[in-house]
């Protein structure tokens, strides 16, 4: 069994349209992969086809983790078995605090009938929480309901240390921070990272990659990875353009 | 069959078992004046009640069904078909080992007896017409609290009983207070005399064990000035393929600085007709609170409604109706103001789920002669799915320019984004749908008694897994 997040041949369409054309991307446990690319380039669509988005048709190829192929199983599944996605857009669930809900998703990869120990979940949640710095008040708000752009992107960084998960994508989740969130969420998902996890990170801007740094980046456009390379290609992408990408991809083409 | 129950088995299909039918009273099937004789009969009842039950027929004969606004469902009700009175034993038993096995059965099963000893300060177990249980801790005994069946106290306690019965739902009020005026058995009487709070809650529980069988119990609730009282019930029935008819009649009295709290959990089975006319009349300084949560039955019809007669009454109605496939649950509340300073606040939340179809009918009346009068209205209704209904109706009549009204009503649906974010966390379809169902009423179920607010989450859940394909 090879301890990887593997990505083979790929291809995803929603309703009549094909936006993922045979991808393959391998990322091994314990490294951090960035994908960078243009808009409308099919990054957020890999990450909510990985994770099993009923809209998101997978065509053909396949998306396996540590050998195991993920298509068949539903959603909760495969966030059971150990995938989780940090959303771009987290969605808001009224009346439904912080805590239950971290609560209830850990419950469920529990035993049936089995609870949680209150005292030890709330131990972890608030060293969790004070670790990305959020206020312990918190635990009591609804999830994502009135929180600005970075509170909710904290909170999915509090939800990735809390389900600790074997693969985690995380999904634009620089976008609409400013720099002092950046560098906390940064920060979390640093102490985070390790041997135990692989991470696949998608961003549009190479500033993220200032504050984590990748083992690997991939170029993505039109539904391809058309360049990989090491963390420098970040750096080379930033300086030349996506104009450059466009070329890259007529070269591969 | 005498499990224990707890709190971990509370569930829909929890009330669907029966046992046995070993009656030995029964007015048999259909109604007219000789089933009025029979129950008096049977009852050894005095002529006032006889009279007064003989008029009530009259005028339930007399008036249509309330289709021309209410659900055509009605129609399907055969007044004829219906047995009104079935019964063991007249005499409620004080302890539960001279309760008949199968009927104390019933309630072990129900963890009436356990919760009684957990956190009840009485508790009255009606079995078909009559209770088969009933009892009070002595120490509330010795305060001169009352609580027994409505035959008993009307026998036992006239000077009370006769002052305030009928009073504040008159036999004519709808078709249903006159049925339920003709046929009445059972039921809670309770007097709280001035100054006593009791701590605890007093519990009833109705349970229908019976075919084609109606339950009819009459509950009047009397606190004297400046008591307080918290009154749960709760019901079940067996799942039949016929329909089953309860219809009850509740009147509570709060003199001037009393404070009642009437909670429900209807937990029905889905061929029953629930259609149940619920009223307070609030004094000077009193605060009437009704907590109804309508989970089960076939069609819901309930109102629970506050008259707010002595200045700066207070009156509150908090109702949750959860409406799945092939259920109807059309509630709401009323709140009469007719003194100054009077408030009153209604907070309405619905969730239908499948095909099922919730309805808020509300009513409040301020008029122009008052002052300094406030209403807070709030109805929110949760979609599940698209074939999901909701309807709202407000009315809402406010005179004069001394007096203060606010109405929201807002609609929402769980979307499948919601879902699939919930799922991506690891939580199965059916468990991210009862988790946002139990957020949508959280705010609410927070006001309510630690032990139902447990059990209405378990309801939620139940109703929920079973709603997933």
């Amino acid at each position: 069994m090879s301890a990887t997040l593997e990505i083979k041949n790929l291809n995803v369409s929603i309703g009549d349209k094909q936006i993922i054309k045979d991808l393959n991307l391998t990322v091994p446990k314990g490294e951090v992969h960035a994908i960078m690319g243009p808009n409308g380039t099919g990054k957020s669509t890999l990450a909510k086809a990985l994770a099993g988005h009923p809209d998101y048709q997978i065509t053909s190829g396949d998306a396996l983790m540590d050998g195991e192929s993920l298509l068949d199983l539903e959603v909760d599944e495969r966030s059971r078995a150990g995938l989780f996605l940090a959303f771009q857009y987290p969605m808001e669930i009224p009346g439904v605090s912080i805590a239950n809900f971290i609560r209830a998703a850990k419950k469920a990869r529990l035993p049936k009938g089995e609870d949680l120990n209150a005292p030890a979940f709330y131990k972890e949640l608030y060293a969790m929480m004070d670790m990305l710095k959020i206020d312990r008040k918190f635990t009591a708000r609804s999830i994502n309901d009135g929180f600005s752009g970075g509170e909710k992107k904290r909170c999915e960084i509090l939800q990735l240390a809390m389900l600790n998960p074997k693969y985690a994508i995380l999904d634009e989740t620089d976008s609409g921070l400013d720099i002092d969130a950046l560098k906390v969420v940064s920060e979390g998902v640093n102490t985070l990272r390790g041997d135990h996890m692989g991470a696949l990170i998608i961003t549009h801007y190479q500033r993220l990659l200032d504050y984590i740094i990748p083992d690997a980046v991939h170029v993505m456009y039109d539904g391809r990875i058309v360049k990989s390379g090491d963390k420098d290609l970040a750096l080379e992408l930033e300086a030349k353009g996506y104009d450059w990408v466009k070329e890259l991809a007529s070269d591969a083409a | 069959m005498t499990t224990t129950a707890t709190q971990l088995d509370i569930d829909r299909d929890k009330g669907n078992f029966k046992v046995e039918e070993s009656h030995k009273y029964d007015a048999g099937i259909g109604l007219s004046e000789a089933t009025v004789d029979y129950i008096c009969d049977v009852k050894g009842e005095p002529d006032w009640i006889r009279d007064f039950r003989k008029r009530a027929l009259k005028v339930f004969e007399g008036k249509p069904m309330p289709t021309h606004w209410a659900s055509k469902d009605l129609e399907n009700i055969d007044f004829q078909k219906i047995r009104y009175y079935l019964a063991g034993d007249q005499r409620a038993k004080r302890s539960w080992d001279d309760v008949p096995d199968e009927v104390k059965a019933t309630f072990e099963r129900l963890g009436i007896p356990e919760n009684e000893r957990k956190f009840l300060a009485g508790v009255e177990a009606q079995f078909d017409s009559e209770a088969a249980y009933s009892n009070i801790k002595d120490a509330v005994a010795k305060d001169g609290v009352i609580f027994m069946g409505s035959t008993d106290a009307l026998m036992e306690h006239p000077e009370i009983f006769k002052k305030w019965f009928g009073k504040v739902i008159p036999t004519g009020d709808n078709k249903f207070s006159a049925l339920n005026s003709a046929v009445f058995s059972g039921g809670s009487f309770i007097y709280i005399p001035p100054g006593v709070k009791v701590s605890h809650p007093l519990q009833a529980y109705f349970r229908i064990n019976a075919e084609n069988f109606g339950q009819f119990e009459r509950t009047l609730i009397i606190a004297d000035e400046g008591s307080e009282v918290t009154y749960m019930e709760g019901c079940t029935a067996p799942k039949f393929d016929t329909a089953t008819l309860h219809s009850a009649v509740v009147e509570l009295v709060a003199m001037p600085g009393a404070k009642i709290e009437y909670i429900t959990v209807q937990n029905w089975s889905s061929n029953v007709f629930n259609l149940v006319t619920k009223r307070a009349i609030a004094h000077e300084n009193a605060v009437v609170k009704w907590i109804d949560c309508n989970i089960g039955s076939r069609l819901t019809m309930k109102y629970p409604g506050v008259v707010l007669k002595g200045r700066k009454a207070r009156g509150e109605v908090l109702s949750i109706a959860l409406a799945n496939d092939g259920q109807h649950q059309d509630t709401g509340a009323k709140m009469i103001h007719a003194a100054d300073e009077t408030t009153s606040n209604v907070i309405s939340k619905s969730i239908s789920v499948g095909k099922g179809r919730s309805t808020y009918r509300g009513q409040v009346h301020i008029p122009k002669h008052l002052k300094g009068c406030k209403n807070n209205t709030e109805c929110d209704a949760l979609l599940i799915n698209s074939e999901s209904r909701t309807d709202t109706y407000p009315a809402i009549t406010v005179r004069g320019d001394k007096n203060y009204v606010q109405h929201e009503a807002s609609v929402s649906k769980v979307s499948a984004e919601q879902i699939f974010y919930m799922q991506q966390r690891g939580l199965s379809e059916a468990e991210a749908m009862s988790l946002s169902v139990n957020g949508f009423v959280n705010e609410l179920t927070r006001e309510f008694p630690m032990e139902y607010s447990v059990e209405l989450k378990r309801l939620i859940e139940l109703e929920m897994e079973g709603s997933v394909g």
